[in-house]
């Protein structure tokens, strides 16, 4: 540790820290423009120039690059200090008028107007001030190195190599991020089709899932983090006090060894995109349910605030039912949840915009405990309900300050009449759909799916949590579309037929099995390759054939294949099913 | 006279077709009241002496039925089944039976509508074929040996 004397007071600081740091340490200002303490000391900005006393000499150095030594002498705020300073300012005030940091920073230190002209003056507010943020994030955090300065003096500016779009870029997005005016910009050309503004909010390489995580732990998402394409940046790491961040970890695959399984693998939200009547992604407006919830949401994007792409509150709202449910080209089933949701989002939106909110509908099914008088409370609250599926979505903008008003068309079928609605919004109730991957995972516990895709119940009345295979427990829109409380009485169902059988402490197993009656066998082997579980075994001491119990499924193949009827299958013995026969034949 | 009633026995596997039959009622499909079903665990089970058995006891056709290649519960007892029945339609030929009084199908346990269609398809079909007539039929047999075999 040396010990400093900056302006009176003595700081303790490390060996190699700078002026800048220590003077922080002591609680005193040093202004910057260019420092930041994610990458070396730049010094270019010249703001942070301080006095420096050793002995009987002083010098004038900058505070930023300047490393202490034992029994230094800082002034911060000396005369020639301050005449320094505010000479930066007006310099950099006279070329730069308009920029924010520079006026800012201009007002601070106390200069109002510069006393001379530049003759290179630039009025943009986001002109470049050169302070090389950009170029160091790129070298050393990034360590893309694309960004450069070129020519000399009042010429100097940042570029990119040959002054072209640089396949070494990885539009990570640091310059941006890291500049001071905004003279660097983003310009996303392609984001799924849609223009840049229309994602909900950007999402940083390192984010909570969601404040509702359990645990709240941020997660590092590999894709789009700089420091898995360059080994660069790890600006996290640096700023993170406790070093919690750790790049070495990887998703694990844990095993357990269970003996039930409860499969709530849940749902997927239905596509809406090929519904090219509807416009979604097409039209900024046009939203999923899903969307419009994270919308609503008060840790969204907008802090729960329901606004338009151009930031001002929706006048007039459409929430259109039934988008791939109930519709033969999709899912010919109803998705149960909709309507209910549907009624909340306006319930919502009256409470917060004071929108016209129109509701098409098919059929509204307000099925459950209390969801009938939710309905009639909303009916009471001003929505308009029109029945009828609409027809298509379409810009209907005719000048520029009415840019992307929508136009809902529809038959209302209750007064059979073709309708034109103007709204700002568009709500889609997008179908709830199996899992995309419901097919591996289906034949990972050998269950079943019924016709539309979702998982098969045992029985659709007195079973509707087990599957065909014992020990597979199934639950919630895994099994079929439901809402929160029949997911909620499913899996406690299934919780609960699980605790059953741990309780019991013992699991009884299907009797039927295959055996061999010895005096019979041949030895012909013919079972032995016939068996998927490798049951059967052949005894070479005794020239038979044995089948292992434990491992027998009882699928009776074998049964079928034994030439000399040696092998009998418990429960399906050919007497049993002889018998069977003649009792089906008899008449 | 009244129309021809075939009797002709299922043999359905436990895990698909059963439980798609079962569907099949459940959502109060009509479906041919002329199968007679019999539930094995997997249509491996069948064996082919089942079918002769039911022929010489009386019955018009049988119908089997397991589950989609890759769905079998046993992992691979249709595999074993389909092999089967091409060598009983064989039999069958060279028995004097029609193969087609046969009928092999893979209804999985959600298409309880496939098995509605199957079941009565089929007893369109064995209606059309007529009732069995085993002696006739035996009689047939010294006449039928000398033809060529063909592959069903």
């Amino acid at each position: 540790m040396i010990s400093v004397n900056i302006d009176g007071k003595e700081v303790q600081v490390p060996e190699d820290s700078s002026i800048l740091k220590a003077a922080e340490k002591a609680g005193i200002w040093i202004p910057t423009m260019c420092y930041s303490e994610l990458f070396e000391p730049y010094g270019v900005c010249r703001l942070c120039s301080v006095e420096v006393i050793r002995g009987r000499r002083s010098r004038v150095v900058t505070a930023c690059n300047y490393p202490v030594r034992e029994g230094l002498t800082v002034l911060t705020n000396s005369e020639k200090i301050q005449w320094i300073r505010k000479m930066i300012m007006e310099m950099m005030l006279s070329r730069w008028p308009n920029v924010g940091v520079v006026k800012d920073m201009a007002t601070r230190l106390g200069v109002t107007k510069p006393r001379f002209e530049s003759l290179e003056k630039d009025e943009d507010p986001n002109a470049c001030i050169l302070c090389g943020m950009c170029v160091n994030a790129c070298k050393e955090l990034v360590k893309a190195e694309v960004l450069g300065f070129a020519y000399r003096g009042i010429k100097r500016e940042v570029v990119l190599p040959f002054d072209k779009k640089s396949a070494e870029c990885i539009v990570c997005g640091a310059c941006a991020h890291v500049c001071p005016t905004g003279h660097v910009k983003m310009i996303i050309e392609d984001y799924r089709g849609k223009k840049p503004e229309f994602t909900l909010g950007a999402k940083t390489a390192i984010y909570v899932p969601s404040m509702q995580a359990v645990p709240r732990v941020p997660v590092i998402d590999t894709e789009s983090c700089i420091h898995f394409k360059t080994d660069g940046c790890e600006t996290c790491s640096k700023v993170c006090e406790p070093q919690a961040i750790n790049y070495k970890m990887e998703d694990e695959i844990i095993e357990f060894e269970v003996g039930q399984i409860l499969v709530a693998t849940g749902f997927d939200i239905f596509d809406a995109t090929p519904m090219a009547q509807y416009g979604y992604g097409r039209y900024d407006n046009v939203y999923s349910s899903l969307e419009f919830e994270y919308l609503l949401n008060s840790t969204g994007p907008t802090g729960g605030k329901i606004l338009l792409k151009n930031g001002k509150e929706p006048r007039a709202v459409g929430i259109i039912h039934c988008i791939g449910s109930r519709d033969t080209n999709h899912h010919p089933y109803c998705s149960r949840v909709c309507c209910m949701y549907a009624l909340k989002f306006a319930h919502l939106i009256h409470d917060r915009t004071r929108a016209a909110i129109y509701q098409f509908y098919i059929d509204m099914r307000a099925f459950g405990k209390g969801y009938e008088e939710f309905y009639s409370r909303l009916l009471n609250e001003g929505i308009t309900m029109i029945r009828g599926k609409a027809a298509e979505v379409v810009e209907a903008s005719k000048s520029k300050e009415d840019e992307g008003k929508l136009l809902i068309r529809c038959e209302d079928t209750l007064i059979g009449k073709f309708r034109e609605i103007p709204v700002d919004m568009v709500i889609l109730c997008n179908a709830i759909e199996p899992r995309k991957d419901s097919d591996t995972v289906k034949k990972l516990f050998s269950m079943s799916k019924s016709p539309d895709g979702f998982f098969l119940e045992r029985h659709p009345k007195l079973d509707p949590t087990s599957t065909m295979t014992d020990g597979i427990l199934i639950a919630g829109c895994a099994q079929g579309p439901k809402d929160i409380p029949d997911t909620v009485a499913q899996a406690s169902s299934a919780a609960a037929r699980i605790l059953s059988l741990i309780a019991k402490g013992e699991v009884e197993i299907d009797p039927i099995c295959a055996t061999v009656q010895e005096e019979f066998c041949s030895g012909c082997k013919i079972c032995n390759n016939l068996c998927p579980y490798s049951a059967i075994e052949f005894l070479i001491d005794k020239n038979i054939s044995h089948v292992n119990e434990v491992l027998c499924k009882g699928c009776g193949t074998c049964v079928a294949a034994c030439p000399s009827g040696a092998m009998t299958g418990s429960g399906f013995t050919d007497k049993q099913i002889y018998a069977e026969l003649e009792g089906l034949l008899e008449i | 006279m009244s129309e021809f009633n075939p009797r002709i026995v299922g043999f359905l596997c436990n895990w698909c077709s059963y439980t798609g039959a079962d569907l099949a009622g459940t959502s109060r499909l009509k479906s041919s009241p002329s199968i007679r079903i019999i539930r094995t665990m997997c249509s491996g089970r069948v064996d082919p002496t089942f079918v002769v058995k039911a022929f010489e006891l009386g019955a018009d056709g049988v119908l089997i039925a397991g589950c989609h290649f890759g769905d079998c519960h046993y992992q691979e007892g249709n595999y074993k089944t389909m092999r089967r029945v091409v060598l009983l339609k064989r039999l069958l030929y060279d028995l004097g039976i029609e193969p087609e009084r046969v009928r092999l199908e893979w209804i999985s346990a959600s298409e309880g509508e496939k098995f509605t269609r199957v079941s009565n398809e089929f007893t369109e079909q064995i209606r059309n074929l007529g009732p069995i007539n085993l002696e006739y039929l035996q009689n047939r047999i010294s006449h039928s040996l000398n033809e060529p075999v063909e592959v069903i």
